[in-house]
């Protein structure tokens, strides 16, 4: 068990959880107190002891899955399943019932495939009944039939269950489970919807455990520490911005939230602690009062440093479009930190969109409004950052006053057109900094058409943001 | 002497619970329904004798945790309510300096300086603030510090001294050893990343929005009288509420509100009306009141 045990934080540690040595001793300590074959308890142990922050849960439990799944014995025939190893769940009743159900003569148990036709009735009595016995057998059935695994490929399993998926055509069965719930003259429109969202629910967890069992599989062939290497995933804050998939982006924007809001509280608190403002004589001398007119303690008063104003100019051509809403939301989210924010986007036309997001009701609204609002295709709609630029010197350059900040967002892939460097330039002399910030990595930067390096020398930084993590460092020491 | 006390103090604090069935099955019994994680951490923690960090969305029973174990345990609950500017004096001990003042005035003439000092720095002189009182109290207690996430950075060192031996050194008296091992629970709302150093001495709880069967279960327990359909129908509301995009959606302390005033209003079964009349028990946003009707009841109105 120590050395399960002991592989499995190392793959934790390996995901970038930071585990520590302590961690890992109490975690030693707690397996102790849980009954073994109790899974769920084990897993409340060890995340307990290792897990220290609630968004690195999806990472826990993914390794989780992968080192301590059940290998219950799901394709045994009904007798022999005795002998097999820790079992939480009671595999058979599953098979047979699954069986029955699908009116299979003699039941053997799951070894035979059932055909299409018998899984999809199947299928459907699982959504309309929503028994979770039944959907595991499913997800077996289904593994056994399309998956196809091949044993011995270092993979991850996404093909094995895309290719599961897409046999069972789940979208289409929820398309058709919400017609039907949708036209039922019996029911509300209130208890329709709840019905559509008690049958997406099911399809959630019925692929769930058609993932899990995928997982299990391939454990079985290849061992745990191989698969968590495939399967290994990035923590949410660190996920690359620009190369990040629908799903990634998903989570990103789960975090950004109470990133936002965390970043907001504590920018706050630096500015009020930060510093000792002057000698408060008067409430020194009325705190004095109770010391007996000694002034034992002086009081100060609290300094209000100006805030920073803002002008973010973002590039929201594709490659950097997602990066660019990334940041426009989370500045935007922190904006009561700054006395101004004023925000343009540009490929290479540029416009202000300010009031964009001044008239939403959250950030996020407004970036999604951007793309169809604002006016920046001047010519073929590909960026042209010095075109860009002097329009910007043109139409708002005198705004820039000495107790701006200016942020450009961008990777400064130019497509070989006029630099326009001389804009900022100007900028740098009237602003109080000019920072740039580029989602592209740093071995990246000054290759092919990039030429961010021009633009370096008249920047206080050029700032590499590729993830969240790096953003949050640097929006912290802005404000 | 330390040594043999801090033994004797270890061996009862560590076997409150038999079994995780158990602390589910207490926690049931006082009304709070606990799912594996929870009952499995508070169970490991008495085990451990390590604090537990609770940490999760507003408003889905962290606090009420601490509570529920406290009534449990048949412990008392010691409550120490964070917020900014929270400092030594107010969280573990003070020295009732006016007290001392009067003792000082009161012998001017008596006794030499090192008796004296010796008496006003004496356990009468010493006001104890919650985390003192916890070390100290004899009775088996549980300590909630509540909204950890509110204090500074620095403050959050305070506690590290009492979290990890259950002791609290005080200069002029000494070292404090805990004569029983409370347990321990401090939340947070998660505004601020805790430190490490903090962390590291809890076992961490994240509470979320619980899922359908057990938001159905707490309905049934916290709200009297209400059938198990319409405790049904409001968990399946909620879930449905949650899966739209809401500035702040509903709790499950909201929930369990709005269920009371559906009881208190005679509903029996909730339809498009009643649900939208008593939307504001349940959201407390304008916007994401109209959105919510625009959504889940658009067809009937």
């Amino acid at each position: 068990m120590l050395d399960l045990l002991s592989g499995f934080v190392g793959e934790l540690r390996a995901a970038g959880l930071p585990v520590s040595l302590t961690e890992h001793l109490d975690a030693a300590r707690a397996v102790h107190h849980v009954p073994m074959e109790d899974r769920e308890a084990l897993k409340a142990a060890l995340g307990a002891t290792l897990v220290k922050s609630g968004a690195h849960w999806g990472a826990f439990e993914t390794a989780f899955e992968v080192y301590f799944s059940p290998r219950s014995p799901a394709r045994a025939p009904g007798g022999e399943g005795g002998g097999e190893e820790d079992a939480p769940a009671p595999p058979f009743s599953f098979d047979e019932r699954a069986a029955a159900a699908a009116g299979t003569p003699g039941a053997g148990g799951g070894t035979e495939p059932m055909s299409a036709a018998e899984l999809a009735a199947l299928l459907m009595r699982v959504m309309r009944q929503g028994d979770r016995g039944l959907g595991a057998a499913v997800a077996r059935h289904a593994v056994d039939r399309y998956a196809a695994i091949e044993p011995g490929r270092p993979v991850g399993g996404t093909y094995y269950l895309y290719r599961t998926l897409r046999n069972l055509d789940l979208d289409g069965l929820l398309d058709q489970l919400l017609a039907e719930a949708g036209t039922d003259e019996a029911l509300t429109a209130l208890e329709s919807r709840l019905l559509a969202d008690e049958y997406r629910a099911r399809i959630a967890a019925l692929r769930k455990a058609i993932e899990a069992e995928i997982r299990r599989r391939l454990v079985l062939d290849r061992g745990a520490a191989a698969l968590a290497r495939s399967v290994r995933r990035a923590l949410p804050e660190d996920v690359d911005v620009m190369h990040a998939n629908r799903e990634e982006l998903a989570a990103l924007h789960r975090t950004l939230h109470p990133l936002s809001r965390k970043l907001a509280v504590r920018l706050g608190r630096k500015r009020r602690h930060h510093r000792r403002g002057p000698l408060d004589f008067r409430a020194t001398m009325r705190a004095s009062l109770s010391t007996g007119g000694v002034p034992v303690e002086p009081r100060f008063r609290h300094p209000r440093p100006s805030k920073p104003e803002i002008f973010v100019i973002a590039d929201i051509s594709g490659s950097v479009a997602s990066f660019a809403r990334f940041t426009l939301e989370l500045v935007y989210a922190i904006s009561t930190q700054f006395s101004k924010v004023r925000s343009f986007v540009f490929v290479d036309g540029i416009d202000e969109v300010t009031q964009v997001f001044e008239q939403a009701d959250d950030p996020a609204t407004a970036v999604r409004r951007i793309t169809t609002d604002a006016d920046v295709v001047w010519l073929d709609g590909h960026s042209d950052y010095g075109h860009a630029f002097s329009e910007f010197d043109r139409r708002w350059g005198e705004q820039v006053t000495s107790r701006a900040t200016v942020l450009v967002l961008g990777d400064a892939r130019n497509n070989y057109h006029a630099s326009g460097a001389w804009v900022l330039r100007e900028l740098q002399r009237q602003a109080r900094h000019v920072y740039w910030l580029n989602p592209e990595p740093r071995q990246y930067w000054g290759s092919g058409d990039s030429i961010v390096d021009e633009y370096a020398v008249h920047c206080d930084a050029v700032v590499e943001c590729r993830t969240l993590r790096q953003l949050e460092r640097f929006v912290t020491e802005l404000a | 002497m330390t040594g043999t006390e801090s033994t004797g103090a270890g061996t009862p604090g560590g076997a409150r619970f038999e079994s995780i069935d158990e602390v589910r099955d207490g926690l049931a019994a006082v009304g709070y329904v606990a799912d594996e994680r929870i009952a499995g951490v508070v169970y490991l923690a008495d085990r451990l004798e390590k604090p537990v960090l609770v940490e999760g969305p507003a408003g889905t029973g962290k606090t009420q945790l601490a509570k529920s174990v406290a009534e449990m345990a048949g412990s008392r609950l010691i409550r120490l309510q964070c917020y900014e500017g929270l400092d030594e004096a107010k969280a573990l001990y003070e020295w009732n300096y006016r007290k001392q003042l009067l003792r000082i005035q009161a012998e001017q003439s008596a006794s030499s300086w090192e008796e004296l000092e010796a008496d006003i720095f004496s356990e009468a002189f010493l006001l104890t603030r919650p985390l003192l009182e916890a070390i100290r109290s004899d009775e088996p207690v549980v300590l909630l510090v509540d909204e950890i996430d509110r204090v500074e950075l620095e403050t959050e060192a305070l506690l590290l001294e009492v979290l990890s031996e259950y002791q609290v050194s005080i200069p002029e008296l000494g070292t404090v050893e805990a004569r029983q091992i409370p347990m321990v629970f401090l939340t947070s709302n998660n505004t601020r990343e805790l430190s490490e150093a903090l962390k590291r001495r809890c076992l961490y709880l994240h509470v979320d929005y619980p899922d359908l069967a057990r938001e159905r279960e707490i309905v049934r327990s916290r709200v009297p009288g209400i059938s198990e359909e319409l405790a049904d129908q409001v968990a399946r509301i909620v879930r449905s509420l949650r899966s739209l995009e809401l500035r702040k959606p509903p709790s499950v302390a909201e929930t369990l509100d709005w269920a009371r005033t559906l009881v208190v209003l005679g509903i029996e079964s909730v339809d498009a009306a009643a649900a939208k009349d008593t939307l504001h028990v349940l959201l407390k946003y304008h916007q994401d009141i109209e959105r919510a009707a625009k959504e889940l009841l658009a067809a009937d109105a």
